[in-house]
């Protein structure tokens, strides 16, 4: 006995063939008689489980108590850490409060309620009968409006309705709250506080950065000057942030066009990722590499900050950038191209 | 009404009970529902986690409304969390650091609500998870699997507003994120970036817009849709697992009064019980930490909330450059050039898309696919439908994935490889993952088959060795009880069904791809042991095991 050969699949109906009988089923032997619980026969198990659900419910009781300590007692916390301690102490007694309840209710339910299951028949959704009598009333409805012997009513209604709420959808219009035309909306996306001559400053202080502060290795996180008077101050922070970084000259791959736009090996390039438009806050200043966080795009800064892995699809723009009379670093022009995240119009 | 003398209660509940009857008909509803039968499962408290939670965050974020500020009004922070002192912040911030530090308890609703949000979520998944490994979704319960799937993306969009309105850093460039993915919609993107917005990123706008949403719109379409959701799990009554006494015409279980309302009742307090715990214990989003939004900063190694993980791991898998061929197209038009940004529209809404649409359509595949047109309310064990299980598991696997690689700097990081790497084989994994999975856990679901006709057809193991006259030892084996044997042998046996003709005798391309399918599905497949079967093996053996225990046999016997 015990011969196992006969359940693999090659010798016997394992793996069986369609087609075959399904009649030959086991019967149903029903549900399974009711085991009695302890707490059924034994009076000492019933009083001893009635005991402790009774405990939980006062577990809880404590427990809400416990939560006024907290409040009242601990009262207004002074710093942080005090915080922590209120924090965990409601916490605490909220989570004993609630428990003992909860599993006071279902210890009541699993020991001292009946457990016998109960079977119940399920009933047709639709039985015939009905589906017959609705069939009917709506038949009647539809003969009583007549729309089907009354097309131009009925083609009117549908015209009217499918209009009505086309306003609904033009009131959005002015969720864009600039006043600004379709063009206009899209073309601000093109242009930063970026001009002729703008000062680099560092951000957030604002203060104008010197040629000669920026070294080989260094990094800025710079914002234009004036930034903090600006209308809009973060729009424009969201568009117009740049870092600036020096490199060896001879190190750089510069494109035809953009031979002016670094002063002695210091660049300027966007901040903001040409993927989702995170900021790209870390650079490795061994590999020369500028990393976004968010998504891992990583830029070459000595390839004109060319994709060289992750997500985005183009290199960060560029800031052409000199050096003004009292030696500060400025701005040539506003970027040659919007930055930020690609969109439909940017062409 | 008829004539018979009037009731009259005697005592003041009754009386107040019988007024309520009579004006809302209160004993009728009663009679329906006071002892309908639930069948009971531990999987079916998933469902009840998700409702439970939910009902934690209305009363959660009710208190919270109380005192937080939807505005991105510039203010100066002049309140008790020090290191923030004197610095400019939107109100909608510095009102999140007052419920933090100067409302008592108002740490514990912000981490009761950011918990609770979290553990719906999940609690939802699973729930889904449950219902479609079990087959629950079958007529006629395929619109309820509709809802349910609405109501995920209802808790992910709920999620999402409500993350973003403490206008922290964190939370600030999860919006630059969403503002980029928006943009790259090809002709309406970008205007529905400067709507949403009411004009460019970040603006001041889009907190009160979020919260509007946030805290109206949302929690009451998700309301809707549990009320719709409950009702058709009325109509339909609960479904069951398959067993003794259990089949698809009744439904076994407890009545709802009094075991079934305690211990869902019960299971409500254990519920927030086990929230509060976490919320007084663990810290979640300390957006003091962050500090408020500003376009530059950003800190490294940052984590969306877990839901919104496996859209951000998409993003993070698809290459934008392979060598110098980039992603982003320009398209010349004849009005001019416009940009088509597939690395990023195509993994924000390609793996979701695809995913959601097979989810939502699988109901309807699967009755396609086995021509079963019948109602179900026994639900199959998950090894039972190996073909449903492949199926499941490779679309968690695609999931998981995606969702491992939201996480993929920190994986580098904290397992010392390079990040590249990383990247390269999630994206490896993107592809054969799921193929893998269907594969394995197709064969594992098999092989638990495969087990159960083995103990049906040998019996249970004894424990006892035996020696035999010859010397050999072997394990006594001994008949399995009849509620146990039924359990193993009665499940649906789905077979191939080749492509049919139609009544003009052709065989239609869509029946060839379905018998196609059908072919790959149900090929392989383990039959249950039948009555003939083991009464064969029976005598061929001469003594059965049913001599060593004198357990019941007739019920086995045709």
């Amino acid at each position: 006995m015990g011969d196992h050969s006969h359940g693999s699949p090659d010798d016997s109906g394992t793996v069986a063939k369609a087609g075959t009988g399904t009649l030959d089923k086991f019967q149903d032997p029903g549900l399974p008689p009711h085991r009695k619980r302890l707490a059924d026969t034994d009076p000492h198990a019933e009083k001893r489980a009635e005991r402790q659900v009774a405990l939980l419910f006062i577990i809880s009781i404590i427990g809400t108590l416990s939560f006024f300590i907290a409040y009242f007692v601990l009262g207004r916390p002074e710093n942080i850490s005090e915080i922590r301690v209120q924090n965990a102490m409601l916490g605490l007694g909220t989570t004993f409060a609630m428990l003992g309840i909860g599993i006071g209710i279902v210890h009541w339910a699993k020991t001292l309620m009946p457990d016998h299951e109960i079977s119940e028949m399920r009933h047709e959704i639709t039985p015939e009968a009905d589906r017959k009598d609705a069939e009917e009333i709506i038949n009647q409805v539809i003969e009583e409006t007549g729309i089907k012997r009354r097309p131009l009513i009925r083609n009117t209604l549908i015209g009217a309705i499918a209009l009505a709420p086309i306003p609904a959808i033009f009131m959005f219009r002015d969720l864009d709250r600039t006043g600004k035309n379709a063009g206009e909306m899209v073309e601000q996306l093109r242009h930063t506080m970026w001009d002729t001559d703008v000062r680099l400053t560092r951000d957030p202080s604002g203060t104008p950065i010197k040629a000669s502060d920026v070294q080989i290795g260094s990094v800025f996180h710079v914002i234009p000057e004036g930034l903090d008077e600006a209308e809009d101050m973060l729009n424009e922070k969201a568009k117009a942030v740049v870092l600036l970084m020096r490199l060896d000259p001879d190190k750089m791959e510069i494109s035809e066009g953009r031979e002016d736009w670094h002063y002695q090996g210091i660049v300027a390039y966007s901040k903001i990722c040409t993927h989702v438009g995170c900021p790209v806050a870390l650079y490795e200043q061994q590999t020369h590499h500028l990393l976004c966080p968010c998504h891992q795009s990583t830029f070459d800064l000595t390839k004109e900050c060319k994709v060289i892995f992750g997500p985005a699809g183009r290199a960060l723009p560029q800031l052409p950038i000199k050096v003004d009379a009292n030696g500060f670093l400025v701005a040539q022009s506003d970027f040659h191209e919007p930055v930020g995240p690609s969109y439909w119009e940017r062409g | 009404m008829s004539t018979t003398t009037e009731y009259t209660p005697k005592t003041s509940t009754g009386r107040i009970a019988h007024f309520v009857d009579q004006r809302v008909g209160g004993s009728g509803i009663v009679k329906e529902f006071g002892r309908k039968i639930f069948p009971d499962h531990w999987s079916f408290m998933f469902g009840e986690v998700a409702l439970y939670t939910f009902v934690l965050l209305l009363i959660s974020g009710t208190f919270l409304t109380f005192f937080f500020d939807p505005s991105m009004a510039h203010v100066i922070y002049n309140g008790s969390y020090n290191p923030l002192r004197g610095i400019g912040m939107s109100a909608a911030y510095a009102s999140t650091l007052d419920i933090s530090f100067d409302v008592r308890g108002g740490l514990f609703m912000r981490q009761v609500h950011h918990w609770s949000a979290i553990l719906f979520v999940a609690a939802v998944s699973v729930h889904m998870l449950r219902v479609f490994f079990t087959g629950a979704f079958r007529k006629p319960r395929e619109l309820n699997w509709v809802v349910g799937g609405v109501l995920l993306i209802l808790a992910m969009a709920a999620g999402f507003t409500g993350y973003s309105l403490p206008d922290d850093l964190l939370s600030g460039n999860g919006l630059r994120i969403i503002d980029g993915v928006v943009k790259s919609i090809p002709l309406v993107g970008t205007y529905i970036s400067l709507f949403l917005f009411g004009g460019e990123f970040p603006g001041t706008l889009i907190i009160p817009r979020l919260y509007s949403l946030h805290i109206m719109i949302v929690p009451a379409i998700i309301l809707l849709m549990v009320g719709i959701h409950l009702f058709m799990v009325v109509v339909h009554k609960h479904t069951q697992y398959p067993g003794p006494g259990r089949t698809n015409d009744n439904v076994v279980g407890f009545p709802v009064g009094p075991v079934y309302a305690a211990k869902a009742g019960g299971f409500f307090f254990i519920v927030y019980g086990i929230v509060a715990a976490i919320s007084g214990l663990l810290t979640i989003n300390p957006v003091w930490n962050y500090g408020p939004y500003d376009p530059s900063p950003v800190s490294a190694g940052t984590q969306p909330d877990w839901y919104i993980g496996f859209v951000d791991g998409a993003l993070r898998l698809m290459p934008g450059m392979l060598g110098n061929f980039s992603f982003e197209w320009n398209i010349p038009f004849p009005w001019g050039v416009n940009t088509l940004s597939l690395n990023v529209l195509v993994p924000a809404l390609i793996p979701a898309g695809i995913m959601f649409t097979i989810m939502f359509a699988w109901p309807w595949i699967e009755s396609w696919v086995t021509k079963d047109k019948r109602e179900h309310h026994l639900l199959d064990r998950p090894r039972n439908a190996p073909f449903r299980t492949g199926m499941g598991v490779a679309g968690v696997v695609s999931y998981c994935v995606m969702w491992a690689a939201a996480s993929s700097d920190l994986i580098a990081t904290h397992f010392h490889v390079s990040l590249n790497d990383v990247t390269y084989w999630l994206r490896v994994l993107f592809i054969l993952g799921p193929i893998l999975g269907f594969v394995v856990a197709r064969r594992i679901a098999l092989s638990l088959q495969r087990k159960d006709r083995e103990i049906v057809l040998h019996g249970r193991e004894t424990g006892v060795i035996e020696m035999s006259p010859e010397g050999a030892f072997s394990e006594r084996h001994a008949d399995l009880d009849v509620y146990k044997l039924h359990t193993l042998v009665n499940y649906e046996d789905r077979k191939v069904i080749p492509a049919q003709p139609n009544a003009a005798g052709h065989i239609s391309r869509s029946e060839k791809r379905r018998g196609a399918l059908s072919k790959f599905f149900f090929e392989d497949r383990v039959a249950p042991v039948t009555p003939s079967e083991l009464a064969a093996l029976k005598a061929e053996h001469g003594h059965g095991p049913a001599e060593i225990e004198g357990s019941s046999t007739e019920s086995i016997e045709k």
